[in-house]
Order: C-alpha cells, then structure tokens, then sequence
C-alpha cells in the first residue's frame, strides 16, 4: 500500500511568555491510502498540534513549524504559505477535519445548508442549487432525519449527535483522501459516539479514504485503527499495527496506557487498574534523556545517560523508543 | 391510582411519537422583545415618523422654507403660521419639517460612512492581528485621544460649513469608537472552533472575514450605530448653532436653536420648537438602540 500523507521530522513549537513550547519534536508517520490509523496520547502531547500543522492550521505566531516535511501527492505542503491559494485547495477538499466540539465547530449565524455548500462551492465549482441537493443528500448519508427540510435550520437548532454528523457531511461533501478527526467523540455521549464511529467508519470505507483518529480514549482506536502511534510529550514512542499494540506493548508508556484501563470482558477483580505514577513532562523544561523517564517502572542505567532514543524495529511494523526490552506476559 | 397509571401511559405514548417542537422564527423572538416593550415601540414609533416626515417635506410644510418675508416677520403662531415666523418672516413649522431633512442625512451618512470604515479597520486589525492590529490600534488610540469636540472644530472651521463637511467632520471622529468596538467583537469571535473549521475547509482571507467573523460581531454594533444616529444629529445641532456647521439658508435645527436665541424673551417658540425636534429625534433613536440591544443580546435570549 502506498503512503497517502507522508510526515517527516516535524517540528512545531510555540514561542511563549514563559518560555519555548516543543508541542511536536520530530514526528514522523505515513498514512496509507484506505486505512484508518489512530494518534493516541494524553492532553497536551501534540497530537492536536501534529494535525494542525499538517493542515497549516497552527496559528502563527505565537507557533511555529520549526522543521519537517509534509510530503502530500509529491509535494512538500510546508512549503506553501499557511493561507495561500496552494494550501487552500487541499485543505477541506483532499484533506478535510472533524473537530472536537460539535457545539462551537458551526457558526451559528449560518445555515446548515450555507455552511455545507460552502466547500461545495469553493472546491468543485458547483452552482447554489446542485450543491443544495449535493448538501441535502449529504445529510441523509450521515444520517439526518428529515434532510431536505432540516438542512435550513440553524445549527443551534441541531443537537450535539446531529451537529457532528453535519460536521462528518461537510468532511466527506467533497470526496477527500483524509480525514483528520481530532477527538470527534469526546463531546458526545456513549451511545452517540459508537454510532458516529460506525458512520464515519462506514463512509470512510466506502469512499476508500484514510481516516486519522486523534484520541486519548484507547477502546475508540481499538475497535477501529489498523495502526495507532502513540505519543508522548511531542514524540512518537510507539507505532505499530492494531494487535501488536494492544497484544504486545512493548513501550513501558503504552504498557502503563493500557494497565489503567479496563478491559471489556475481564472477570471483576482479577486484575487491579494501576495508574501511571507521576505527571507529565513541563513541555519547557524538558529533560535531555527521555521524557517518559521519571514515571518508568522499566528504567535501567542507560536511560540515565543517553539522550532520547531513536524508534527501533521491534517486530514487523512495530517501532519503540525505548532501550529497554520488555517481555510483557 | 389506576387513572395516574393510565395517565403515565398516554403521557409516555406521547413521548414516543412527539413530533419536533415547533420552528421558533429568529425574527419573531426579536420582534416580540422589541415591540413587548412600550417605550421602544414609542422609539421606534418616533424614528419611522420622523423618516416619514423627511420623505414627504414637500406635502407637509406648509409654506416655503426659504422664502422670506419680512412684512410677516416675528409672528406668534397661527393658523396660517402653525408655529409662528423668524425674523425674516419663515415659516417655523416648514423649516423645522424640512430640518428633518438635513438632520436624518448628515446622521445616517455619517454613521454610516463611520461605522463602514470603522468595521473594515476593525476588522482587519482583529484578524491579521501583528503590525496590521499595532498600525490601526495606535491611529484609533491618537484619534481617541483629540477631544471629539475639538477634532470637529477643527476640521469645519477649517474647510467651513456645508452639509458635506459637517458629515466628514462628525464621521471621522465616530470611526475610532466604532473601528474598536468592531475589533474587541472580532477578536473574541475569531476565537471560536468554527473560525479555524471554515480555514479547515479553505477559506480565503477575505471570506473567512465575511461569512464567519463579520456576521457574528455584528450584533452589538447595531446599538452603536442607532445611537450614534442621535449622536450625530445632536453634534450637528451643536456645530450649526455655533455658526460653523449647515450653512444658512439651509434648514437646520441647530441653527434654527441659534437664531431664535435673541428673541427668546418674546419669541421663545423660535428656538424651542427646533429644541424640542432635536430632543425627540436623539430620544426616538437611543431608544431604539436600546430595543435593538434588548432583541438582539444573545446573552438576554431566553430571559427576555
């Protein structure tokens, strides 16, 4: 399979009153075509930042995109001008996002009808009218009741569920090869976001484009990644594919990941939840060696020494930061 | 106990099949505050009657408002002169009715003109943020920093009267006030997830301003600019009775105000009447301004 988006060394900081923010420190990942992938890591590890510039969305200043290549379709998206016209024709036509907060994510003063022909218009020329009828059939694939006479209303007459489905619409209205999802489902409920991860699944397959799962819920990537890179302050500590991670985590901060959390089907009180000790790293002050050391139960002298390691094969598509090798039973 | 059961039954039977609530119309809610109140509909009320009274002057005025007389001058009102004659024998009512006229125009272009320019750099200044918001921030803060008075002064003493200078006078000093109201709105709209989606879907510049930031800073300006309508006409008032603002013959209140001034011991209904229009036009206007915020405030949305 070939690599849709290619993502090399990227580099985002952020200039601030109390000093310089490495949000992202030199991260790489491939998105194949078709596949869905998930970017898990805890808040505040550069997972958000990592998309955003990706899209060029970071807002400059007081960040920046220090280093890295984006390579999409053969060319560099870095090199383009954060708003120029280059940049735009991608953005929300090949590469499209769904946001957190379905809530704030519409303008208000729009209709739903305005605000999904917008692209519509904007990226495949179409008129006010095929793109209304685009616009109402788009809302009946994710699945909103009534689409033809709904699709006048106002955001703030659509709930939670039904606004991100909108936003899901506007993602897919022009055909895209990604989809970025930064937390698509932390501001829904339960039920609401196993539907919402089914549809966008489900569109996704069938337009046979790459869906990006930024989360820190890890049963959301389960059930759906094929691969998941996992992220710790700015870097990536681990990737691989689905039943490697969860199967055999070999980074102690992915093992610790899935020890504070439940698992479906487990017997009740077979198994205790630990927690990771400690906090995460302060993104100024961030220790020469790895980040992750001061919470490691599986450090050894190395770690002490050494600078942040390098990724390293581990098994077939399975890459760790780490010096140490775990045998995790 | 039976009926309750049963009751509960139907009741959850109505849940299940409820259809959707009714639409609720923006428009209506707004109409409903605006119009439940007495006193902005009497605002309201005045506005529209004055806007009447300036479009059909010539059907109401009962006489010619320039044409002198001077064998009729100095009258006490009459059937013939409703509000009596000045000391050139005019007719007060038709000047007063063709006043309307010169007031309503220099106040709404020059709210206008003002509040176009100032949203514009308002806007610009919020979006762009950097150099663009330090240039046009520290032009807004040296043109706060004149007093309004003095700024107008200057400017119409400097290019004399006339209807168009007391417009570019009276609209260049309201373009600070509005330019920051407009940048404090943008700014904190701009901070909203649907601003970056509309980038994330490849927005130009100039489009994301429009449809995303524009229409969602607007509402508050609304208020300035209904109020700023009785500002203007009151600041215009004030420079035509200074001398430096509408030329005479021109009906103007202000200068009508002015005029009447040395026969206010026999004669008071000369400046009281044009006082009186002056009052009712900035009363009519504040208080629809003070509807509008009423109607629009998303913040009063449900208590009103």
């Amino acid at each position: 399979m070939a690599a849709v988006l290619d993502v090399q060394n990227l580099k985002t900081y952020f200039h601030t009153e109390y000093g310089l923010v490495k949000a992202v420190d030199g991260v790489s990942f491939q998105i194949n075509q078709g596949e869905i992938v998930g970017l898990v890591g805890e808040s505040g590890c550069g997972k958000s930042v990592s998309i955003l510039s990706v899209m060029q969305l970071i807002p400059t200043p007081p960040g920046e995109i220090v280093d890295g290549k984006v390579l999409f379709e053969g060319d560099n998206l870095l090199q383009y001008k954060a708003n120029g016209p280059q940049i735009r024709a991608i953005r929300g036509s090949k590469i499209t996002m769904i946001f957190q907060e379905p809530m704030t994510s519409l303008n208000p003063v729009l209709t739903i009808c305005r605000q999904l022909t917008e692209s519509l218009e904007l990226h495949l020329d179409m008129d006010r009218q095929a793109a209304r009828e685009r616009a109402i059939e788009l809302l009946k694939m994710v699945g909103v009741p009534d689409a033809a006479s709904r699709v006048d209303d106002y955001p703030h007459q659509f709930s939670g569920g039904m606004r991100q489905r909108v936003m899901i619409a506007m993602a897919l209205s022009c055909n895209p090869m990604i989809i970025f999802a930064d937390e698509p489902t932390t501001a829904v409920d339960v039920t609401t976001q196993a539907q919402l991860l089914e549809l966008m699944k489900d569109l996704v397959t069938r337009q046979n484009a790459s869906l990006v799962i930024v989360t820190h819920n890890l049963g959301v990537v389960a059930r759906y990644a094929q691969r998941i890179y996992v992220m710790y302050a700015g870097r990536i500590v681990e990737s691989g594919l689905s039943e490697d991670i969860f199967g055999h985590p070999h980074h102690p901060y992915t093992i610790g990941l899935l020890n504070s959390v439940p698992r479906l089907g487990e017997k009740h009180g077979t198994r205790k939840l630990v927690p990771i000790d400690g906090l995460p790293p302060d993104l100024i002050n961030m220790p020469p060696t790895c980040a992750f050391l001061p919470r490691c139960t599986y450090k050894v002298e190395k770690c002490q020494k050494e600078p942040w390691p390098a990724l390293r094969a581990v098994g077939d598509q399975h890459y760790i930061s780490c010096y140490v090798d775990i045998r995790e039973k | 106990m039976a009926d309750d059961i049963e009751k509960t039954a139907k009741n959850s039977d109505a849940i299940g099949t409820a259809v959707a609530p009714p639409r609720h119309s923006e428009w209506r809610r707004i109409s409903r505050v605006f119009f439940g109140r007495k006193l902005y509909a009497i605002g309201f009320a005045i506005c529209v009657l004055l806007i009447l009274v300036a479009i059909f002057a010539p059907w109401i005025a009962t006489h010619d408002p320039l044409k002198t007389d001077l064998r009729h001058k100095l009258e006490q009102p009459s059937w013939t002169h409703l509000l009596g004659t000045d000391s050139v024998g005019r007719d007060t009512f038709s000047r007063i009715v063709y006043g309307t006229r010169t007031s309503l125009l220099i106040g709404f272009t020059a709210v206008f003109a003002s509040a176009i320019i100032g949203t514009l750099m308002g806007l610009a200044a919020a979006y762009f943020g950097g150099w663009v918001f330090a240039i046009i921030m520290r032009f807004t803060d040296a043109l706060m920093a004149l007093p309004g008075i003095i700024l107008v002064l200057l400017i119409a003493g400097l290019a004399g009267g006339g209807i168009p200078v007391v417009i570019f006078a009276l609209g260049f000093g309201g373009i600070a006030g509005m330019c920051r109201m407009m940048c404090g709105q943008a700014l904190s709209v701009k901070q909203n997830d649907y601003v970056l989606a509309g980038r994330a879907i490849g927005m130009s510049d100039w489009r994301m301003m429009l449809t995303q930031i524009f229409p969602n800073a607007f509402p508050p300006l609304m208020v300035g600019i209904t109020m700023g309508i009785g500002g203007v006409v009151l600041g215009e008032a004030g420079l035509s009775f200074l001398g430096i603002g509408v030329m005479p013959p021109t009906p103007s209140w202000g200068g009508m105000v002015n005029n009447g001034q040395s026969y206010l011991l026999t004669n008071p209904i000369l400046s009281l009447a044009p006082g009186v229009a002056i009052m009712l036009l900035v009363f009519g206007f504040n208080m629809l301004g003070d509807g509008v915020r009423d109607a629009v405030d998303p913040k009063l949305r449900g208590v009103l």
